[in-house]
């Protein structure tokens, strides 16, 4: 069984995965349906600029976090005047290089279920009494569910795999920043700490597989709404 | 009621120009395939966007280029029947049928969920989904749910369409019924001489 220090390293990695998700999956979804159903000059650099940190070493990814975030940087400055605060070797900053990981392959899950959505079940709804805003929620969104379960356990298994642009944006700090890949990574440079390294990734592995378990969970409950 | 229509929509290159003058019952719009017929539906229903004209209903007025007045389509009330159906495919057929009943204000409901299963012999389905019904099944619950959301008209466009010709009869009965017991004004698209006969009362021929 695991150590407690090494549950608290479970902890924290769902603790930051599911912050990347929460922060993500908004701006995810909004990013979808601007690249899904509008027309709009600047398309093709929006969706170039989506797929960058699927197409970017991630270390390059966590090293242009650390520009902007840093205490020099133009976000870090403006966090640090506002709020008082940084993300600089903080969880909430492994929770942004994570949720940034993870939006390309959450933007595309989201965006092939709304482009498999027929628009013309919209504009019935519409004809029915539907303004855009419900015909949004009571079509689009219910129809688009399969693909935002499919995306949440994509973004979270991405999240908890995150390891890159973690290490290079908010460095490797205990109980802070070190979530399972760090702590499996830092545990093979000690020597003899080989038992801890396989309980660790036995952990990866079952977090990972319970994340499939939910989605699938989540598809069919999707597909059996109809009832609702 | 009936419909006062007068209308020019761009249809790619072309203008396709039609006038419909108040007359009771079934106006047929009739047409070979690809004339634009669907294209006038949608201008009634408030889909696209006429260049000039105007489209009233008795009383209401949906649209009017002068006047600058252009609802948008939930505040039309017209209950438009699809060729395709458009079912919605999460929904069960209850729930596809109360999906405009439930978002229309009371007064304007003219028929409640029970009379209209009944009416279209669909009662037995009410717990079905939508994606097991047959062609004849769901164009009878397109019907009922366009019935239900209260509508000042119905829109039909080529109901019969994708149906053999036993639930054609079937459907046609309904529509007839729907003409003669509710008295809605219906508009409806056919390229069909025969079916035109039968139901309409005045037949506007585009070319």
């Amino acid at each position: 069984m695991l150590s407690p220090a090494e549950w608290a390293i479970v902890g924290l990695s769902l603790k930051v995965a599911a912050a990347a998700i929460v922060l993500t999956l908004p701006i995810a979804f909004a990013l979808a349906w601007l690249l899904a159903r509008k027309r709009f000059y600047g398309r093709m650099l929006l969706d170039t600029l989506v797929h960058l940190p699927l197409v970017l070493p991630p270390v390059v990814t966590g090293w242009l976090l650390l520009l902007f975030f840093g205490a020099g940087g133009w976000g870090g400055r403006t966090l640090q005047a506002l709020f008082g605060t940084t993300l600089m070797f903080r969880w909430t900053g492994a929770a942004l290089a994570a949720g940034i990981m993870a939006l390309p392959l959450m933007v595309r899950a989201i965006r092939l279920s709304l482009e498999a959505i027929d628009t013309r079940l919209e504009t019935a709804a519409r004809t029915l009494g539907a303004s855009p805003l419900r015909a949004f929620a009571s079509i689009t969104l219910p129809l688009a569910l399969p693909g935002i379960a499919a995306a949440v356990v994509l973004g979270f298994a991405r999240s908890l795999g995150e390891f890159g642009a973690t290490i290079t944006f908010v460095s490797n700090v205990p109980d802070e920043t070190r979530t399972l890949p760090l702590a499996i990574y830092t545990a093979l440079q000690v020597p003899g700490a080989e038992a801890s390294v396989t309980r660790l990734a036995i952990a990866s592995v079952v977090l990972s597989l319970a994340a499939l378990l939910v989605s699938e969970w989540l598809v069919r409950k999707g597909g059996r709404s109809y009832v609702l | 009621m009936s419909f006062d229509i007068d209308l020019s929509v761009p249809r790619g290159r072309r203008t396709i120009s039609v006038r419909i003058a108040p007359a009771a019952g079934i106006t047929a719009l009739f047409g070979p395939s690809g004339i634009g017929k669907t294209t006038v539906l949608d201008a009634v229903a408030g889909l696209v966007r006429p260049t000039s004209g105007h489209v009233r209903i008795g009383e209401a007025t949906l649209f009017d280029a002068a006047a600058g007045i252009a609802l948008p389509p939930e505040k039309r009330g017209c209950g438009y029947v699809f060729q395709d159906g458009r079912l919605f495919p999460h929904k069960s057929v209850r729930n596809n049928l109360l999906y405009g009943w439930n978002l229309v204000p009371e007064d304007r409901r003219f028929i409640n969920l029970g009379e209209a299963t009944e009416f279209l012999g669909i009662g037995a389905l009410l717990d079905r989904s939508v994606r097991h019904l047959s062609g004849g099944e769901a164009q009878r619950v397109a019907i009922g749910r366009a019935l239900l959301s209260g509508p000042r008209a119905l829109l039909m466009d080529e109901p019969l369409s994708s149906l053999d010709a036993d639930r054609r009869d079937g459907i046609l009965r309904v529509i007839e019924r729907i003409r003669d017991d509710l008295a809605l004004p219906i508009l409806y698209v056919s390229h069909d001489r025969a079916e035109v006969d039968r139901l309409a009362s005045q037949v506007v021929e585009l070319s």
